[in-house]
C-alpha cells in the first residue's frame, strides 16, 4: 500500500487529515454560498423547507441536486428528475474508477470511502503519481460538507427575504467554483490542451444532449494520456515525486 | 410516499450507487502507467467541461451573460493567487452589478 511505502518521513494519517481540513475549508465556504442558491431553487420548485434541507444532508451532490429540482420544478416526471440527476453525476463513474486503487478494503468498505468523493477533495487529493491520499479527502471533504447544511438550511429558512438568487449573481458561484480547481490543474502544456479539448467537446454537445452528457462525454480527452510521450512524461514525474 | 420524498431517496440512492461503483469495480490493484497517464489528465478535462457548461449555457443553451462576466471576473481573482471564497464573491458582487445596472 502506498501509505507504508512513502518513507519514515511521510505525513501521518493524522496530518494528512488535518492538511485536508485546512485545504477544504476556503472550498466549504464557497460550498456554503452554492448551497444557498440550492436551496431558493430547491424552494421556487416547490419542495418544502425541510425536504430542502434532508435533501442537502443525504444527497450531498450539487449537480445532481440542482439538476434533478429543476426538472422536478418544471414539472418533469419523477424518473427524468432522477435520470437528469444521474447524467449530471457521471462524472463520478470515472472519477470514482481513478481513486478506486487508492481505497483499501473490501467492496463494500471502498464504497462507504468513495461517497467522501466530492470534486474539489478529489482534485486536491490528486498526487502527480496517479494515486490519491485518502486522508487528505476525508478531510477536505469534512468542511465541505458541513458548509453544505449550513448554506442549504440558511437558504430554506430566509428563502424569502433573500428572493432570486440570481439578483445577487449566485449563479456565477457555481462555475467560479470549478474554474478556481481548473486554474490549479493547468500545471503543464499537455493539461491545458487537454482542459481545451475537455471544454471544446462540452460545448459542441451542450445544444444536442441532456445536461451532464457533455460533461462525461468532455472525459474522453483524458485518453490524451495514452500518447507515448504523455506516458513517459507521466513516469518521469511519478519518479521525480518519489525520489 | 409524497412526490418531493420519492424524489429526495431516488436521487440519494442513484448518486450513492454512481459514487460506489468506481470503488467497487477498480479496487485493491495498481493501475497500469497508461491508465494512470490519463487519470493524470481527467481532472483537467472534466473540470473544463464543468466550467463552460455552466458559465456559456443556460440549460441546453448557449448563452452569455452577466453570470459569464461574473466568472471571469473571479478567474481573474484565481489567477491572481487570491482565496476560492474570494473568487467567488468577486463573481458574485460582479455578476449582481452587472444585473443591477
Amino acid at each position: 500500500m502506498t501509505e507504508t511505502t512513502t518513507g519514515a518521513l511521510a505525513p501521518t494519517p493524522r496530518q494528512r487529515f488535518r492538511a485536508g481540513l485546512r485545504a477544504g475549508i476556503p472550498f466549504g465556504l464557497a460550498a456554503g454560498v452554492l448551497s444557498i442558491s440550492f436551496a431558493l431553487v430547491a424552494l421556487d420548485a416547490g419542495l418544502s423547507p425541510l425536504a430542502t434541507i434532508i435533501m442537502s444532508v443525504v444527497v450531498f451532490a450539487g449537480s445532481a441536486q440542482f439538476a434533478s429540482v429543476a426538472i422536478f420544478g418544471g414539472g418533469g416526471s419523477l424518473a427524468a428528475a432522477i435520470v437528469a440527476a444521474a447524467l449530471a453525476h457521471s462524472r463520478f463513474l470515472p472519477m470514482g474508477a481513478s481513486i478506486g486503487p487508492s481505497l483499501p478494503g473490501g467492496p463494500l468498505r471502498r464504497a462507504l470511502q468513495g461517497q467522501t468523493v466530492v470534486d474539489s477533495s478529489w482534485a486536491l487529493a490528486a498526487r502527480p503519481d496517479g494515486s490519491f491520499d485518502r486522508w487528505l479527502l476525508f478531510g477536505s471533504t469534512l468542511p465541505q460538507y458541513v458548509m453544505w447544511q449550513v448554506g442549504t438550511i440558511a437558504g430554506a429558512l430566509a428563502g424569502d427575504v433573500i428572493g432570486d438568487p440570481d439578483r445577487l449573481g449566485l449563479d456565477a458561484v457555481f462555475p467560479t467554483f470549478f474554474l478556481v480547481l481548473l486554474i490549479g490543474e493547468l500545471r503543464n502544456g499537455r493539461a491545458r490542451s487537454v482542459a481545451f479539448a475537455g471544454a471544446a467537446i462540452a460545448l459542441v454537445l451542450v445544444p444536442i444532449t441532456p445536461i451532464g452528457v457533455p460533461v462525461l462525454v468532455a472525459s474522453l480527452a483524458a485518453l490524451a494520456g495514452l500518447s507515448r510521450r504523455a506516458r513517459e512524461d507521466f513516469e518521469r514525474r511519478a519518479a521525480e515525486v518519489a525520489a | 410516499m409524497s412526490a418531493s420524498t420519492a424524489l429526495i431517496v431516488g436521487v440519494a440512492l442513484t448518486t450513492a450507487a454512481m459514487k460506489a461503483a468506481g470503488p467497487i469495480a477498480a479496487g485493491g490493484r495498481r493501475l497500469p502507467t497508461a491508465a494512470l497517464s490519463v487519470v493524470a489528465m481527467l481532472a483537467p478535462a472534466l473540470l473544463a467541461a464543468l466550467v463552460v457548461t455552466s458559465a456559456f449555457a443556460d440549460g441546453t443553451d448557449l448563452a452569455v451573460g452577466a453570470d459569464t462576466a461574473g466568472v471571469a471576473a473571479g478567474g481573474a481573482a484565481a489567477m491572481w493567487g487570491r482565496s476560492v471564497i474570494v473568487c467567488v464573491i468577486v463573481a458574485a458582487v460582479v455578476c449582481a452589478v452587472l444585473r443591477a445596472v
